[in-house]
């Protein structure tokens, strides 16, 4: 199987960086956000920023599939 | 109508509708073994959301998660990131998979494993693990219908005959429909689900604090540290939450379920769109972790965190409101336990019943063997249900760390030529070994990291590892890329 792209995989490293590996940066309660604790706000604002990356990542991939399988 | 009348009345309605759409999905085709378990690799973009998303929001997201935000607070986030994580990592590992899928006729996760690696023994070791993590979720599954309609027809149906009846219309549908009904009775359960947990994430603070912000703002000042990690747990800190975060969304497809929904997509972009798309449906579940929190102070010192949700439904809101609650969670256990018995069967019957004991068997003979393992397998899940106690609780999390030692094998497999059949057997083999070891010994999270992490690192170690200790292949340059590697077929 041909691997994905550098770009792609980079794109997919956003969300796991804000929503995995720095949790001790953003799990607080205050400030709260729209009534929410921090730590919820900051992972609902992320569920909705992950198909955002995505997206980005699905056109260079989407591009690079349309130059044929070896490009 | 006394209020238990209008609420049986409603869960009736709603089950019943469910099941009638799971009937009609099958009828009028010909369910040959290809249909039946992957409907003939013809579903677009919104029949494999509907599926997936059928297939993730279980019982587990509907009780349990507002039972961990009732019971431990913080440490429930890491649902959120991982959910949305898991279709981060299928966007790329599905469409390869479904690409070899197509090539070899794969109709399940042991096929793959089957054409990758050719070993009879690594198939039906694989095969078997997968089967025996469902036992434990899908007893889960039918407990779950039994505690929703009880709680929802104000105690006025048993457990058991609720658990019954389920599991008698479940069959039923898997039987005549295949995954084609699952996908088509989602399409009701999911709409009533989002419903539910819209009106209940909003309603029930609403009712009880005045708004959302106020529950906050009182639980912030009365619980400091319950909505922060460790929360109301002691082991459960940032450690366990990176690490578990990372097991479960690698894992999350590593389910033969998750796996084999993959091959029923039209195309591998159809998978692509899905993963661009599907994290948005975790915000669904954001709603269900408003009403754990606000059980907290609302109902304090239940004994069953898992009851926090219902109860304060119960409470709050008129009776045939928790009807449809009640009927929406009796069809998110219905749809799961669907789907997990027709990929058991499925795997028994083609993976380690045909290869182990009668090769000689035709595909048709197989689809009939198949649908029969589903009744035995849908009353077996029943009797389990009625006579076991809640401590399968701990064996889906060990269930769960079990088919995760998949991964190196389904990842390296794809794009790693160098990977040998030996080397993925000894790290599955030791993955699971691990995790189900320090499991039962109770060191989950072991020095606050979690359990089946640390299987999965050891795995992946001695993978590469025995990999590598064997003499390099000679580079047949000639091989394009794109391939998948064929393997001779004996054991």
């Amino acid at each position: 199987m041909r691997r994905p792209s550098t770009a792609a995989t980079a794109l997919a490293l956003i969300p796991f960086a804000a929503m995995c590996f720095s949790v001790s940066l953003w799990d607080r309660v205050e400030p709260m956000v729209l009534g929410l604790p921090f730590n919820l706000s900051w992972l609902i604002a992320w569920i909705v920023l992950t198909p955002l990356c995505m997206v980005v990542a699905y056109r260079i991939e989407a591009a690079r599939n349309a130059r044929g399988p070896d490009a | 109508m006394s209020a238990a009348a209008v609420c049986l009345a409603i869960i009736f309605l709603i089950v019943a509708v469910g099941a009638g759409i799971g009937f009609l999905a099958g009828v009028r085709r010909r369910m040959d073994l290809e249909q039946w378990t992957v409907a003939g690799r013809g579903f677009g973009v919104l029949l494999v959301f509907l599926l997936m998303a059928g297939e993730v929001y279980t019982t587990f997201a509907f009780l349990g998660l507002s039972g961990w935000t009732y019971s431990r607070g913080g440490p429930t986030l890491y649902a959120l990131a991982y959910l949305t994580l898991a279709y981060v990592v299928s966007f790329f590992i599905l469409p390869p998979i479904w690409e070899v899928g197509r090539r070899h006729g794969m109709q399940t996760q042991s096929d793959f494993f089957r054409v990758r690696y050719g070993s009879r023994y690594l198939t039906a070791f694989v095969c078997t693990v997968g089967i025996a993590a469902f036992v434990p979720y899908l007893q889960l599954q039918i407990t779950g219908v039994g505690i929703i309609v009880s709680i929802a027809s104000f105690d006025s149906i048993g457990r058991t005959p609720a658990m019954a009846v389920a599991v008698a219309l479940l069959v039923g549908f898997v039987f005549a429909g295949g995954v084609r009904a699952v996908a088509w009775v989602s399409v009701l359960k999911d709409a009533l689900m989002l419903i539910a947990a819209v009106a209940i994430g909003i309603g029930v603070p609403l009712l009880c604090f005045g708004g959302i912000g106020p529950m906050f703002a009182a639980l912030a000042a009365a619980r400091p540290t319950h909505l922060t990690m460790p929360g109301a747990t002691t082991n459960l800190g940032h450690a366990w939450y990176v690490s578990t975060v990372l097991l479960t969304s690698l894992g999350f497809y590593m389910w033969p379920h998750a796996f084999g929904a993959a091959f029923t997509a039209r195309s591998a972009d159809t998978l692509r769109r899905n993963a661009v798309v599907m994290p948005l449906y975790t915000l669904s579940l954001a709603f269900i972790f408003l009403a754990g929190f606000t059980a907290v102070l609302a109902i304090p010192g239940l004994a069953n965190g898992d009851l926090a949700m219902l109860t304060l439904v119960r409470r709050t809101f008129p009776p045939w409101f928790l009807g449809v609650v009640g009927g929406a969670g009796a069809l998110t256990a219905m749809v799961p336990a669907a789907i997990f018995i027709l990929t058991a069967s499925t795997l028994f019957a083609k993976n380690l019943y045909r290869p182990l004991i009668a090769p000689t068997m035709t595909d048709d003979q197989v689809a009939r063997l198949a649908r029969g393992t589903v009744v035995v397998l849908g009353f077996l899940s029943l009797a389990l249900a009625m006579f076991t106690s809640t401590t399968l609780v701990s064996l889906l999390l060990i269930g769960y760390a079990g088919v995760t030692q998949f991964f190196p094998g389904v990842v390296l497999g794809l794009y790693w030529r160098r990977i040998t059949t030996s080397a993925v057997f000894t790290g599955v083999v030791a993955g699971v070994a691990m995790a189900v070891f320090l499991m039962l010994a109770h060191r989950d999270p072991w020095f606050g990291v979690s359990a089946g992490f640390l299987a999965l690192c050891l795995n992946f170690v001695l993978v590469v590892l025995v990999s590598l200790l064997a003499p390099a292949p000679n580079t047949d340059s000639d091989a394009s890329p794109g391939t998948f590697e064929l393997r001779p077929s004996v054991g």
